[in-house]
This record gives structure tokens, C-alpha cells and sequence, in this order.
């Protein structure tokens, strides 16, 4: 287990501000200096529940959640005091407390509000037995009294924040700061008084542990923000100005970024009926020439798979995200899981070009939304942006300068009025958008927005001619399919060429492999570190164009290797099969790691997963399933 | 010069302008009733000024769906249920363009039964026309949401249990804020209603009725029709509500019975559309969000300087 980091968990029930406390504990130790990631998890539930978010912290950039903590602030569950429910579930308010013992690290911190659970009920939990077993500094303090005394019972989480500080030794200084700029009057002094109370009530207490918080300092000025983030960020910068949508989780956390920000920036949000409409909105928007996206997760991407073929057919830009959940049908609205893949790649009738890019993290959903975008409007084609609920949610920090971008701005391929003088028109009037052999030589014909002067034409879904007729010519059908179709081709060179989303990691004479794509990179990234370290051979390529498929780059990368295990979060090992697909061969060096029980890899379990692999063992643990090479 | 200078053009307008050369008669049958709404609409633009390259029709499909094949205008020929949807935000993307939304009973009460109503609750700025012969055309006879209690088809062959859609009610209980019936047999009543529509400002829609010689025999043009506004027996305050709503409720009911009641049944010209009112909110822009990426001197903010200042 590394040492020198910080994993601090702060669990509660959903409402109790445990979002809000972690995003603003994280954002402190940023600004002292350190680098920090964010797991969130949550239950399908919208007032108590046993929800707990983590912060890691370290001096170097940090890859993902850690394997287990060594910290945690119990703030236990103030919306379970319900006696009907308390017979139904038990003591629901002691969950946050009882449930994270599993992964609490030996010789860690546990701290919790007695002010708010029952010293009888704790004793019944055998906290007590636990606590010897491993070590742990147990920490009882009256939060809730302290934030009584300063203000209300629910500044509980202030007081929480003021006794880590105090334990912790790492000073309130940065946590003054964030209460002052976040509020004002009352509330602000009520909180600079129940944070300093509980500081010195809790410096008294003189615990004597061993975690050390690191210390460092950034060179440059760093931000800290969400997936949805920096995927609405990504869209603006690239011009994005509509956004359609219709509420689901996680994909809700894109919408309402958006719809909070479009109209400062003279956009225009839309929530619709369902996402029929949503992304048929966004559809038409882009065809009266206007930047636009929508999306959804699961459910509500099935719904879109009708208008996405309808951008395919009549070649208008669209961005569609996805943000992925555990299915099928709703399965667990706030988990995590990679298994829309297929979903996003072959949803839709018809032989299908579309564009997926997969953003691996918080860096990659910014830079990969925009190049969606690009591609969507150069080359008249959807595309979409899939990603989980895992980085949909978490915070890390990076460089402000990564943001540093200028804004694009460009409609892509439409034409100017006088372009459209020049251009070829039918005999019917009508504007010949969709030319079988665009002049340019490339697959992209010209297009032209209502309301330009002559360039009237008729974009249908059914197959149509080149001034948009419908028609059922083999000749043209042929035509318009191979010039559709081939979109792609031109698509992956121009990857390559600018933009190569694959991202190599590990030294590169390694003999094994970790293929992974999406979410779950930088977490084998972390567990390629230390298996380098426990002697082995191994590196990691993390895919995130899902289509059109870096075929040549896995290739040669899996030439490299004698062996690779595919890492992916869902049962069926969508994303090997795509690669087998794809490639059209290696079925005998590709096995499988796999998990699906609703939460992330931790990197341990890829180590663990990788050592019983190579020596043929039977997988430990149970959370996991492993999925050996199917041949050739 | 703005990048779309087909807008507001105010030459005179040729109703042959909207003709693009393509012949109906390819996928129509003989005395289908489309080729009135086709004719209505063309002789209805140069009432309005519009010229073809301002009028976007967005479409779904079926028979009625093919209405832009034959339509010079932008046109989008969606899928089944959905072309109101595609139109609106092609208005709010650019409010100077003519928006047209048109398709089939099955069409827009049925499979997009649920965009009608939002769009009509939403009070779009925008027209739409549903061709409605009580049967689905395309897909050869089946019953439609119009179609008669008691209606016999191959996918209904104990006759409909369903009694029909009361689609003028409906929109107008939904919100919208023109709402007339006129019929092929009409051509005047027609065109003057789609004129009309089209330069209300608010959701405009047209009740269509057409015939189906084809799959449905009992066809409405075989019934004489009334135009309620030309009518004594029938006067009523077309801008009441509860006048509107009680004639709506009468002339739906005598159309199964086997008398025709068109005409205007609402109007209301006091709401503002639905663009005007986010644009008063602020969620809208004044001028056309569409211009802005053709205007060289647009400005274009980027996020690091104006959002990333929370994330410090
Ligand atoms: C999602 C979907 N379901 C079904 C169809 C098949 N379909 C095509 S046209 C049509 C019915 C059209 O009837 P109507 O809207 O009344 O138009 P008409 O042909 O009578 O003008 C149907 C069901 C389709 N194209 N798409
Ligand atoms: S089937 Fe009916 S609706 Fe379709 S073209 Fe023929 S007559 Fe018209």
C-alpha cells in the first residue's frame, strides 16, 4: 500500500452535505499545494441512504480512488430517524458509520458524530472489537453539539472539516478562505465559528497517529473540476450554443451545466418531452446551422437511436453524449459501468457511420469533446462522447493552462452564399448537397443552411439523390452508401494525424499488456506502476476511439506484447470484442478482467486480477470475474 | 451583407416558384387528397411574401410526408412522428426563417401525439398541417387515431373499439393558439386558412381533412361541408375559449356524424410565442443564433476566461 496519501472519507446520508464538504475539502488541499482525485457513491436515493465520497491526496498527480482509506469522517445518517423505517431497515442513521469498516486501513482514523448516533447503538456495532484488530484511532465527537452552539444542526460537516483539520494538523487556513469566498453574513461567521470550535476541541484531544499529509506545490495554477465539467466546457469552446435534453443520471449533470451557462453565453437549453425530441431538437438545430448536442444515458439514449440514424442519413452534424449506468433496462441508476458500448457503437438501423470517442478522465472529456465536435461538423456525421458515471462525478485537479484554448467557432463544411452560386444545382432549382463525388475529392459534400439563397434541397431519411430526391437507384444507393461509409476512413486518418486519442503508458519492451479503454485507464495506469515494481513486465494502452477503431496502433501494440488482459467494467467484455472485431484476429492473446458489481476497479484489484492471470490462477477475490482467451 | 439574404427578400412572389418540377403523380394515388394541401400551400405563399428559400417544411412520414418532394422550399423530410420536434428548434435556432411542420393522422396523433402537445402547450411560433383521411396511408389502410369507432381494417377486423382523437380540442386544451379545420374540397377555405396560420404569430394548427380513395372509402369529400365562418347557424367568438371549445366539441362530434364544420375555431393573438417569451426571459438571444457563426466579427468567449474562475 503507498504510503504518504491522504484517502479521506467523509460518508452520510444523501443530503447531508456530503458533496458539498468533499468538493470543497478537496479543493483546499489543492490549494495547498497537493494533488487531488474524488470517488463518489451515492444510492439511488434522494434524502438518506448511506452515500460517502473520497479524496485522495498526494505531491504527485493522482490516477484514481486509492485501495481503500485512511480516514474517515462519519457523519451517520440524519434523515433515518424515521421509527417505521428504523423497524424495516434497523438503525439506518448508523450506516455510514458501520458499512466502511471494510476498507478503513489499519492504524487509520475514524471519526464520527456522537451528537447524532446513540453511544448504545455504536457499542452494538463492536466498534470496539474492530478497532483493536486494526489498529484504528476511534474518534468520537460531539459535531452536532458544536454546530448547534455556532448556528444549526447542519453545519455538522464545518465542524466535521475543522476536526480533520485539527487531527490531520493541516491548519483551517485554506478552509477560512473557501467559507469567506462561498458565503456571506451570518452563515459565514456561524461556520468560521463552528470550524475553529471544532478545531481546538479536537487539537485537545492530541490523537497520536501515524498518517502524514504530504506537502508540496504546484508549478503552475491548477483548477479542480467534474467530467460533465469539462465536457460542457469542451462544447462551449468549440461553439456549441443549443443544448436539448431530458433528465436522466447520470447524463443530468451535463444538462444541467449547460442549461446554467448557455444563455450567458447566447445559447439556447432546451428540456423536452423525452429524447426522442431531444435529440431530434438538437438535429434540427444543427441543420438551421446552429452548434448543437444533447444526449442522455441508457434508457434515453435507446430513445435517440432514431433521430441518430436520421443524422447518419441526411448527413447533419450532431453530438450526442452518453453517460453510462449500469443496465439493463435502469439497473442501478448511480452506478458506474461500462457496458453501452455495443450500445453506442451499433444502435440504429442500417449499416452505421458514426464517430464514439471514449474520454478516459477529466483531461480527455474536454480535449475529446471538442474533437467531436470538430469532426461532427467537418465531415457532416454524429458523434458521440461516452462516458460513466465514475467520471462523471468525480473531481481532479489539473493545469489551468489545459483550458487555455482558443474557441472554434466554425460551422465546419457549409458554404457561403457565393460558394452556393457556384455550386451544382438541380434542374429542379434545388442545391446539389449530396453530390456523389464531392469536387474536393473527399467524402464530405458541400452543405448549405435555410435561408442562404439557392440552396434549397431536401434532406430526408429515406435514400436520396443528389439534390436530395428520393430514390431507390441501385446505382446511386451504391453510391451515396460507399460515400457515407467512407467518411470513416477519412475520419481515422485525420486521427492520426492530429489527434491521437491512445494513450501509451509503461516502459515499451514490456512483455504483457493492459488494454483498457474509457474510465478505467488511469486506474491501471496506477496498478501498471506497481506491478513494474513487484517485478513484473507490463505495460497499458488506453483506447478512447471507439469507433472509427485505431486499427492500426492496437496492432502493432499487440504485436509488442506476448499477452494482454482487456480491463473493462462490464460482464461481457464489450470492449475485447470490439477490439477481436476490429482488428479481425488476436482471439488467442486477449483474456479479460472484469467487474461489474457497480463500483470501479480499485488498482490492487487490477494487480491482484494480472497475478492470478499470468499464473493461471483462480481469481481471489469475488467481485470479479476473469475471461480467458477465446482463440482465434 | 447577413449570411442569409433570402430572408426578408420582398420581391413579388410566384406561387411556380414552388414548384420544383417533380411530378406527385409518381407516388399519389388519383384523387388522393395531398394534392390539395400541395396546391392550398403553394397558392398560400405568395399571400405571405415568403420566398422558397426562407420556408423551411419539416415532414414525417407517410403519404402526407412526401409533401416536400413536391414543395420547393428548405425542406426535411424526418421520421415517423417526429417532425415537430426537428422544426421547433430549427425556429429558436433562426426565428427569420418560415417554419412549416406537416405529415399524417397516424403521424401527429399518434406516434408523435406527444411532440403535438408540447408544442402546442409550448406555443411554437409555426404552422402545422395534418393531412387527415382517417386511415394510414403509407403502410395501406390501417386504422388510424381518426378513424372512426366501429372502423374495419386488416389489423382491426372486429372493427375499432377506440373511439377517434379530438384533435382540435386537444391542441387547443394544450395551448395552442390558432386552431382551424379546413378540407381539400375547400380550395379557397384552404389556402386562406394556411395563409393565415402562417402569419400568426404563435402555433398555428390546420386540421386537414383529405381523402384516402384508396384504403378508405368513406372519404369526408362525399359530404357537404359548412364553413362555420360563413355561417349564421354557427356564430361564435373565435377568440373566446369557451366558445371556441364548445364549437370545437360540436363540429367534432357532427363530423362522425356525417356532417363537415370548417373554419378558424381559435385564435388568439394576445400570447406571445414561445421564442418571444425565453427571449424575454433571457434565455434566448435577441438576434438569431444561427447569423452568429457566419458573422466574422461575432465574439466568441471561451470558457477559460469566464467559467474557470470557480474551479480555482
Ligand atoms: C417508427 C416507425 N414506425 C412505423 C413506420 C411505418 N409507417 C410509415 S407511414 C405510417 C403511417 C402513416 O399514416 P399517416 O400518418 O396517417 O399518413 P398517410 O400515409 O395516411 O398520409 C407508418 C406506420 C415508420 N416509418 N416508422
Ligand atoms: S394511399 Fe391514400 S393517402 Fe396515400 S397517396 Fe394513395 S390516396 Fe393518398
Amino acid at each position: 500500500m503507498t504510503d504518504n496519501e491522504l484517502i479521506w472519507r467523509i460518508a452520510g446520508g444523501s443530503g447531508d452535505g456530503i458533496d458539498s464538504t468533499s468538493q470543497n475539502f478537496a479543493k483546499a488541499l489543492m490549494r495547498s499545494g497537493l494533488h487531488v482525485f474524488t470517488h463518489r457513491h451515492y444510492p439511488s436515493r434522494i434524502r438518506g441512504g448511506h452515500t460517502y465520497v473520497e479524496v485522495r491526496a498526494k505531491d504527485e498527480p493522482v490516477q484514481s480512488r486509492g485501495d481503500g482509506y485512511n480516514f474517515l469522517l462519519a457523519l451517520g445518517d440524519s434523515f433515518a430517524r424515521n421509527p417505521q423505517e428504523e423497524a424495516y431497515y434497523g438503525k439506518e442513521e448508523l450506516k455510514p458509520l458501520y458499512e466502511n469498516f471494510d476498507d478503513l486501513r489499519e492504524g487509520g482514523v475514524l471519526l464520527y458524530d456522537e451528537g447524532l448516533l446513540d453511544q448504545e447503538d455504536v457499542d452494538e456495532t463492536d466498534l470496539e472489537a474492530a478497532a483493536e484488530e486494526n489498529g484504528w484511532h476511534v474518534v468520537p465527537m460531539d459535531l452536532r453539539g458544536i454546530a448547534k452552539e455556532h448556528g444549526r444542526e447542519i453545519m455538522r460537516n464545518t465542524a466535521g472539516i475543522g476536526a480533520t483539520a485539527a487531527i490531520l494538523d493541516i491548519g483551517t487556513e485554506e478552509f477560512e478562505e473557501l467559507i469567506k469566498q462561498n458565503m456571506s453574513g451570518d452563515m459565514q461567521e456561524a461556520n468560521l465559528n463552528v470550524l475553529q470550535d471544532a478545531y481546538d476541541a479536537a487539537a485537545e484531544l492530541d490523537i497520536d497517529h501515524d498518517i502524514e499529509v504530504p506537502e508540496s506545490s504546484h508549478e503552475e495554477e491548477q483548477v479542480i473540476l467534474s467530467g460533465s465539467n469539462a465536457i460542457s466546457y469542451g462544447a462551449l469552446d468549440e461553439g456549441c450554443r443549443f443544448i436539448s435534453g431530458y433528465p436522466m443520471t447520470p447524463w443530468t449533470d451535463v444538462f444541467t451545466i449547460m442549461s446554467q451557462h448557455l444563455p450567458e453565453f447566447g445559447g439556447i437549453s432546451e428540456q423536452v418531452e423525452d429524447e426522442i425530441a431531444a435529440a431530434a431538437l438538437a438535429l434540427g438545430a444543427s441543420h438551421a446551422g446552429v452548434k448543437a448536442m444533447s444526449g442522455s444515458s441508457g434508457g434515453g439514449f435507446a430513445l435517440m437511436s432514431e433521430p441518430l440514424g436520421l443524422a447518419e442519413m441526411t448527413e447533419t452534424p450532431l453530438v450526442l453524449v452518453e453517460a453510462m449506468r449500469a443496465g439493463p433496462s435502469t439497473g442501478m441508476p448511480t452506478k458506474p459501468e461500462q457496458a453501452d458500448l455495443e450500445h453506442v457503437l451499433y444502435t440504429s438501423q442500417g449499416d452505421s457511420a458514426r464517430v464514439v470517442f471514449a474520454p478516459a478522465n477529466i483531461r480527455e472529456c474536454y480535449t475529446q469533446t471538442r474533437a467531436a465536435f470538430r469532426i461532427a461538423y467537418e465531415y457532416q456525421i454524429p458523434a458521440i462522447v461516452v462516458y460513466d458515471q465514475k467520471i462523471q462525478g468525480e473531481l481532479r485537479n489539473l493545469p489551468a493552462s489545459h483550458f487555455d484554448e482558443e474557441p472554434n467557432a466554425d460551422p465546419g463544411s457549409v458554404l457561403t452564399e457565393d460558394e452556393i452560386q457556384d455550386a451544382a444545382h438541380h434542374s429542379s432549382g434545388k442545391f446539389q448537397r449530396f453530390l456523389h463525388e464531392p469536387e474536393d475529392g473527399s467524402n464530405v459534400s458541400p452543405r448549405s443552411v435555410p435561408g442562404q439563397k439557392d440552396g434549397r434541397y431536401l434532406a430526408t431519411g429515406n435514400e436520396h439523390n443528389p439534390s436530395g430526391h428520393i430514390s431507390e437507384d441501385p446505382q446511386n444507393r451504391i453510391a451515396q452508401m460507399n460515400r457515407r461509409l467512407g467518411k470513416l476512413d477519412d475520419i481515422r486518418a485525420d486521427l492520426d494525424e492530429n489527434a491521437s486519442h491512445q494513450t501509451y503508458y509503461g516502459p515499451e519492451d514490456a512483455d504483457y499488456g493492459i488494454l483498457v479503454w474509457g474510465s478505467q485507464q488511469d486506474t491501471v495506469f496506477e496498478a501498471v506502476d506497481r506491478l513494474n515494481e513487484n517485478g513484473h513486465s507490463v505495460k497499458a494502452l488506453g483506447v478512447s476511439d471507439m469507433m472509427p477503431y485505431p486499427v492500426e496502433a492496437v496492432s502493432e501494440w499487440l504485436d509488442s506484447v506476448d499477452e494482454a488482459l482487456v480491463v473493462e467494467m462490464n460482464a461481457t467484455a464489450q470492449f475485447r470484442g470490439l477490439t477481436q472485431k476490429e482488428i479481425g484476429k488476436y482471439g488467442d492473446k486477449l483474456s479479460s478482467l472484469l467487474k461489474y458489481n457497480g463500483n470501479p476497479f480499485e488498482p490492487a484489484e487490477i494487480v491482484d486480477g494480472f497475478e492470478s492471470s499470468i499464473n493461471g490462477e483462480d481469481l481471489a477475490a469475488s467481485n470479479m470475474k476473469f475471461l480467458p482467451a477465446a482463440g482465434d | 451583407m447577413s449570411a442569409f439574404s433570402a430572408i426578408g427578400d420582398d420581391r413579388e412572389i410566384d406561387r411556380d416558384e414552388f414548384t420544383p418540377g417533380i411530378e406527385p403523380q409518381a407516388t399519389w394515388c388519383p384523387g388522393c387528397g395531398d394534392f390539395g394541401v400541395l396546391k392550398a400551400l403553394k397558392q398560400a405563399m405568395p399571400e405571405v411574401g415568403r420566398n422558397p428559400d426562407e420556408v423551411a417544411l419539416f415532414t414525417g412520414i407517410g403519404c402526407s410526408g412526401k409533401l416536400n418532394s413536391y414543395f420547393n422550399s428548405y425542406g426535411f423530410h424526418t421520421i415517423h412522428g417526429r417532425s415537430l420536434p426537428v422544426a421547433r428548434a430549427a425556429k429558436l435556432a433562426n426565428p427569420e426563417l418560415e417554419v412549416i411542420a406537416a405529415g399524417g393522422d397516424g403521424d401527429g396523433y399518434g406516434i408523435g401525439g406527444n411532440h403535438l402537445i408540447h408544442t402546442a402547450r409550448e406555443n411554437h411560433d409555426m404552422t402545422y398541417i395534418v393531412f387527415n383521411n382517417e386511415i394510414f396511408g403509407l403502410t395501406k389502410g390501417q386504422t388510424s387515431p381518426t378513424s372512426p369507432k366501429g372502423h374495419k381494417s386488416k389489423t382491426q377486423p372486429h372493427g375499432s373499439a377506440k373511439s377517434p382523437i379530438r384533435p382540435l380540442s386537444q391542441s387547443l386544451n394544450a395551448g395552442a393558439t390558432y386552431v382551424a379545420r379546413t378540407a381539400a374540397v375547400n380550395p379557397n377555405q384552404a389556402k386562406e386558412i394556411i395563409a393565415e396560420a402562417i402569419e400568426h404569430d404563435g402555433f398555428a394548427h390546420i386540421d386537414f381533412l383529405t381523402q384516402c380513395p384508396t384504403w378508405n372509402k368513406d372519404a369526408k369529400h362525399y359530404v357537404p361541408y359548412t364553413d362555420v365562418q360563413q355561417s349564421d347557424d354557427y356564430d361564435f367568438d373565435v377568440s373566446d375559449r369557451k366558445e371556441a371549445a364548445e364549437m370545437m366539441r360540436q363540429t367534432e362530434e357532427k363530423l362522425y356524424e356525417g356532417e363537415v364544420l370548417t373554419g378558424r375555431m381559435y385564435v388568439e393573438d394576445a400570447r406571445p410565442s414561445y421564442g418571444e417569451e425565453k427571449r424575454q426571459i433571457g434565455e434566448m438571444p435577441d438576434e438569431p443564433l444561427a447569423e452568429r457563426y457566419f458573422d466574422e466579427d461575432a465574439e466568441w468567449e471561451r470558457t477559460y476566461d469566464k467559467l474557470l474562475q470557480h474551479h480555482k
